[in-house]
């Protein structure tokens, strides 16, 4: 169950080398707060799994630009001309991911799934190196489950057991990464005491985090 | 009327009152624009919305509602939020109507190259893969040339996104329909002759005794 602990001192947990799923697409619903600790902590050598590399200076922007990262898994890396630099110079390591199976192969991840049959990428480069299964005459890829280390996610709201929810499009691959890594620390926006989310909000269930980044101090930690 | 409104219009037409739409970034984004309310079209964003409408008036952007470029949108009433693997659930599932998306390239068989330039441009396929094998309808809107060079070929040298068949393919110049025996010329924008658009093209087309005059609304 959750820990509540502050944002510099939960990241000297992660160890340079760490895999790591972070939550956010084109840096909406990232963990903005733990995203910088990471860049001053200087946690290098990391793989990250998220949907994309955002831009120069925004989400895990960030971390591509300080060379934290030496492989990322991702569906996406156009909007991060950075990103693209380290790619072309062989400084970063990526596997581009079609963002549907990406998705998937979180959620199997954290689902306890071998992996899952996809049609996505069929015929295209994605297959490449991969099983295919034909199922009543169609072809499809196995594709396999990803885990990590720890996921770093961010929250609309979380209550005080560490229950969560999240808003509109900042969701995105948050509560999937919830569930498919070691060590879960999730970013709320907002704290409040239980009762205040109603079980049937709930999108994340307190148990799958670990920690829970307390609101910002005063001195603006 | 510039090209890209042009395409646009074209496009506009084929979208059917109820039909749940994706439109890709750049150019089908401004079909979005030119449908009327009324239509009871819903646009989703693959980042996890359904009834996404164009962007709010200025000081009315919420950080967390957004397109899958990461812009303000706002959303209709009735609008629904979800995760990522129902984002792509209702793409592969076979939820989806219609997407929209801009091309590199199409080929004699309707096979579309939209995410890769070796080399040179390695941006992604993002959702383009999931879009291009999940929809019921692929529209690629997109110029016929890109710098003199014709975008319609034979075969794709670029990488493609998908084996699948695209459905119809509108241009500045022309809407072609794909079909078992290769690409057929269905309409001509409006001034535009057969030469230009074969000319423009390098494919080879069929050409139909009747080739109607694009629809613009």
């Amino acid at each position: 169950m959750r820990k509540t602990v502050q944002a510099d001192q939960v990241i000297t947990r992660i160890p340079s080398g760490a895999s790591l799923m972070i939550g956010g697409f084109m840096g909406v619903g990232s963990p903005i707060r733990l995203i910088d600790e990471l860049v001053r902590q200087e946690i290098n050598g990391l793989t990250v799994i998220a949907n994309d590399t955002a831009r120069p200076g925004v989400g895990i922007g960030k971390l591509i630009s300080a060379r934290l990262v030496k492989r990322v898994i991702t569906s996406h890396i156009g909007t991060n001309p950075e990103t693209q630099r380290q790619l072309l110079a062989g400084d970063i390591e990526v596997e581009l991911v079609p963002q549907g199976t990406l998705a998937e192969r979180v959620r199997a991840g954290g689902y306890g799934l071998g992996g899952f049959l996809t049609p996505t990428g069929v015929g295209t480069a994605v297959q490449e190196g991969k099983r295919t299964v034909e199922i009543e005459g169609k072809v499809f890829l196995l594709e396999m489950p990803l885990k990590a280390d720890f996921a770093l996610i961010n929250a609309r709201r979380a209550d005080h057991i560490g229950n969560l929810t999240f808003a509109m499009t900042a969701r995105n691959f948050n509560p999937l990464m919830a569930m498919a890594a070691t060590i879960v620390i999730a970013e709320p926006q907002e704290i409040v005491p239980v009762g205040v989310i109603s079980p049937d909000d709930v999108m994340t269930p307190a148990v799958l985090v670990d920690y829970l980044v307390a609101r910002r101090r005063a001195d603006g930690q | 009327m510039d090209n890209k409104t042009l395409i646009a219009r074209r496009v506009a037409q084929e979208l059917k009152p109820g039909n749940l739409v994706n439109l890709g970034i750049g150019l089908p984004t401004l079909v979005a624009s030119l449908v009327p309310r009324e239509a009871y079209i819903f646009f989703q964003s693959e980042n996890g919305i359904i009834g996404m409408q164009s962007v709010p008036e200025e000081g009315l952007e919420a950080d967390d509602l957004t397109d899958a470029g990461g812009s303000p949108i706002s959303a209709l009433p009735g609008a629904a939020t979800f995760d990522s693997a129902m984002s792509f659930g209702l793409i592969r599932g076979g939820h989806l109507d219609v997407t929209v998306l801009g091309g590199l390239q199409v080929d004699r068989m309707g096979r579309l190259a939209n995410w890769s330039i070796p080399g040179s441009m390695v941006p992604g396929m993002g959702g383009a893969m999931d879009l291009v094998t999940g929809a019921k309808r692929v529209i690629v809107a997109m110029t016929h040339t890109a710098k003199g060079e014709p975008k319609i070929v034979e075969v794709c040298t670029l990488p493609i996104t998908s084996e699948r068949r695209v459905d119809l393919i509108v241009t500045e110049l022309a809407v072609l329909e794909p079909s078992p025996d290769g690409l057929v010329l269905r309409e001509l924008a409006p001034g535009v002759d057969v030469e230009t658009v074969l000319r423009s093209t390098a494919a080879r087309l069929i050409v139909p005794d009747q080739v109607r005059t694009m629809n613009l609304g």
